[in-house]
């Protein structure tokens, strides 16, 4: 039973691009479009890891990571944000909230799946 | 693959240009529309991010100056007016152009677009343009450089699990960078009542040699360095030596756990600073136990680097020498056969060939049991510290000098070998050596010396432990000996034999009993491990001289040189080492005897065993039989055998359980036609046989 990520980019060519790669190293990928969508399809499942983008409609990364770390089953799951070029705030804002770390776009899929194994253990 | 996704993007762009342009024509209407102002931005921010992954660099360079503009516009700093969204709206369609690959690089078009946008900003507020900033896991440069060690102190921060990091995940990843050792510093750990369970209260001190450099140890802290205190320190660049690490205190000083003028206090009291500041309660537990390990992790580090490069060696599993040394055992039995058969068929072809094969699995022979060869200096160096230690517990002073560290043995030997010199020292110890006061009386140096040496010769190894302490007391041996009633008071008995009485079991003249030793075990314990190991000991003492204990050993235990003979039809191995010589025995030198197993070799008396009656094996013997003697602890006595038929080179295989206690076999070989022929335990055999003469 692979660990379960969830992929969170209101990019669609990034989402396909985050599960294709993380599929391929054997993990399982579920994909939400923004903050949103996300907590809607967690409702209360368990999963191991969470990526997400920071700019977003509806409920941003931000937003996202501060919800989740809210609730007390999400608590302590990694939570890595996508960030664009060195966006120091946002990136600061982010770890405030409580990410794990982050991955700066444009990303190499083998960078992404490093840091995931890096932080999933 | 890659184009799969480039296509997916090229579908996602075309969506966001049209969502763009929407947004754009509506934020002309209603210019302070936040939400359009925010759409327009994320529109542009994903164009540029994603473009980024699928490597679309002209439409990131391109999209960055108008999505830094949008920044602004969001920020309320530019307003939005019509020539913004005009300019907005061009850009847009020049996007679209990169898109469908249609525009040419540089246009002239494109370059005006981005100038007009750069002046939209306002000055110094230009960003660099999107440069990929260090990445968490980019290329690491493997094997660069030489190791270096680091020591790492890693205080995460308390709320460190609540950002979803593990920190023992961290140090795993540490650990797949080198040689890795790690101290848990739990000193901030508050009572059971004060501890919040979301805290992390754990520090930790790593020591890490690794010659990835500091970036890939940066690497692995990268999300945490911010908030975590995190200190790296080189400790050792690879030059130093193993010896000349710092000392314990140095290292406290270097970390400033510790201060110059305490550690000059405390060294002034004694060597044991380590000790001395626990109890004083100056520096913690932690701390000193970190600092131990620091010094033992530089000094291992270093230790392996000099054998790397003193030796040029290769490190190869025990496991895989003994498999090799098996095989040459029975290319040594094939050789053999091979031999046999040639000598049957005598063709020179033949012969020529199995001489050929014979030299050959002789060199190879030497060759693989000299690579299980270990100098005996690696278990010589442990014995300082027992000494060290046991003399301390003991009140007495010791120093032990060793010679010879080189000598080369073979490793099962050299493992067996351990525990009966450890068992010889502690004797020199706590009987040989007297203690200070006593000495000092008998006009000796306050310090006792034990020299623990050993050497070569011919194909023994030869282990003596001899120490200057007060010698063996014959009187005492003596009278125990006629207790346990093993001699009449009458009895003459020379010094050899007389000694070799304390290597019985049950023997103990010690007065009272030491934790160290007076229980009555040791001695014959000592003499039973190094006869298993085919070799012999031999005590020589002097009143008030001191103690010389003469151990010897065979070099190898797989492959011995052994003297064939037989009784009967059946085949035995006596080993050469132990062999002196063989001489004839008649029917009337039997008759001569009087009945007493005991035959004159050149006007000396030695007692025989009868092998023939020994093993209960049926049939007359010959009319003349043979004797071969045997010496051991410089003792003789013959065995006496139907036919000797010569030297054998003997492979040794070890017996089944159920023949393993048989007395006297000490295991079987093959020979040449693949019969069984047992190898005789010419000690065991030997000593029943002393033991009735002597009562007699």
């Amino acid at each position: 039973m692979g660990k379960v990520i969830m992929a969170v980019d209101d990019s669609a060519s990034v989402r396909q691009m985050v599960s294709f790669t993380l599929q391929t190293a054997g993990y399982e990928v579920i994909t939400a479009v923004d903050g949103r969508d996300a907590l809607g399809k967690l409702n209360g499942r368990g999963i191991n890891m969470v990526i997400t983008d920071l700019n977003m409609p509806n409920l941003d990364g931000i937003g996202l990571i501060r919800q989740l770390r809210g609730e007390a089953r999400y608590k302590f799951i990694p939570i890595i944000m996508l960030t664009t070029e060195s966006q120091v705030e946002k990136k600061q804002a982010g770890k405030a909230a409580g990410a794990t770390g982050w991955i700066v776009k444009p990303f190499q899929p083998e960078q992404l799946v490093a840091v995931v194994k890096k932080v999933l253990g | 693959m890659k184009d799969k996704h480039r296509e997916a993007y090229r579908e996602e762009a075309y969506e966001l240009l049209a969502e763009l342009e929407e947004s754009l024509l509506a934020l002309e209407q209603d210019p302070e529309d936040e939400e359009l102002i925010g759409r327009v931005f994320r529109a542009l921010h994903t164009i540029k991010g994603s473009g980024a992954m699928f490597g679309f660099e002209d439409i990131v360079a391109f999209t960055h100056e108008v999505e830094t503009v949008f920044d602004q516009v969001r920020n309320g700093q530019v307003p939005v007016t019509k020539a913004l969204v005009d300019l907005s709206l061009a850009a847009r369609d020049e996007i679209r152009a990169m898109l469908d690959g249609g525009a040419p690089e540089d246009s002239l078009k494109k370059q005006e677009i981005m100038a007009a946008f750069r002046g939209l900003i306002p000055e110094a507020e230009m960003t660099a343009g999107p440069g990929p900033d260090p990445s968490p896991a980019g290329e690491e440069t493997l094997g660069a450089g030489t190791p270096v060690t680091y020591r790492i102190r890693f205080r995460p921060a308390a709320d460190i699990f609540l950002t979803g990091t593990n920190p023992l995940s961290l140090l795993h990843e540490l650990r797949q960078l080198g040689e890795f050792n790690v101290v848990a510093q739990t000193e901030a750990i508050p009572f059971l009542t004060d501890i919040n369970p979301e805290h992390c209260y754990t520090a930790w001190d790593i020591f890490l040699t690794t010659s990835r450099g500091l970036d890939a140890i940066a690497d692995v802290f990268i999300f945490v360095a911010d908030d975590s205190g995190l200190d790296i320190q080189v400790i050792d660049d690879g030059s130093g030596s193993a010896e000349d690490y710092k000392k314990l205190g140095e290292i406290l000083v270097a970390r400033g756990d510790l201060d110059e003028s305490s550690l000059k206090r405390y060294l002034a009291q004694g060597p044991l600073i380590g000790e001395a500041l626990l109890q004083e309660g100056l520096v913690s537990c932690d701390k000193v136990q970190s600092a131990l390990v620091e010094q033992r992790h530089v000094r291992t580090v270093q230790r392996k680097k000099q054998e790397a490069e003193g030796a040029a060696s290769l490190r190869v599993p025990a496991a895989k020498l003994d498999k090799l040394v098996d095989l040459v055992g029975e290319l040594v039995t094939v050789q053999a056969r091979l031999s046999q058969t040639a000598i049957d068929c005598n063709d020179p072809h033949l012969t020529s060939i199995a001489e050929e094969v014979e030299r050959l699995t002789c060199d190879l022979r030497d060759n693989a049991l000299n690579m299980r060869m270990l100098p005996i200096g690696t278990i010589f160096s442990k014995f300082q510290r027992l000494v060290r230690d046991l003399s301390a517990e003991l009140g007495r002073k010791v120093d032990l000098i060793t010679e010879g560290a080189e000598t080369e043995l073979d490793k099962t030997v050299l493992e067996r070998l351990n525990d009966p010199l450890v068992h010889l020292l502690r004797n020199s110890i706590d009987h040989g050596i007297e203690p200070p006061e006593v000495r000092l009386q008998a006009g000796k140096p306050g310090h006792g010396k034990i020299r623990l040496t050993a050497r070569h010769a011919g194909a023994q190894v030869i282990i003596q432990v001899q120490d200057d302490g007060g010698g063996l007391d014959h009187e005492t041996i003596k009278a125990k000996a006629v207790q346990m009633g093993w001699l009449t008071p009458e009895t003459e008995i020379s010094d050899k034999e007389l000694f070799n009485f304390i290597m019985s079991p049950g023997f103990s003249t010690a007065k009272e009993i030491t934790s160290v030793s007076g229980r009555g075990v040791g001695m014959d314990v000592v003499k039973k491990a190094i006869e298993a190991l085919q070799g012999s000991i031999e005590i020589d003492s002097q009143p008030g001289v001191g103690t010389a204990i003469t151990i010897k050993l065979p070099l190898t235990l797989a492959i011995i040189e052994g003297l064939l003979v037989t009784i009967d039809h059946d085949f035995f191995v006596v080993p050469l080492s132990v062999v002196t010589e063989c001489v004839e025995l008649t029917r009337e030198d039997v008759a001569r005897a009087h009945g007493h197993k005991i035959a004159k070799v050149r006007d000396e008396i030695v007692p025989y065993v009868h092998l023939r009656e020994r093993f209960d094996i049926e049939g007359r013997p010959p009319a003349i039989e043979q004797i071969v003697i045997t010496e051991m602890n410089g003792n003789k006595v013959g065995l006496v055998v139907d036919q000797v038929i010569g030297e054998q080179q003997t492979v040794i295989k070890s017996l089944g359980r159920v023949y393993r206690s048989a007395a006297g076999i000490s295991g079987a070989t093959l020979l040449g036609d693949g019969t069984v022929a047992l190898i005789l335990d010419a000690l065991q055999l030997v000593q029943g046989q002393q033991a009735g003469e002597l009562i007699n």
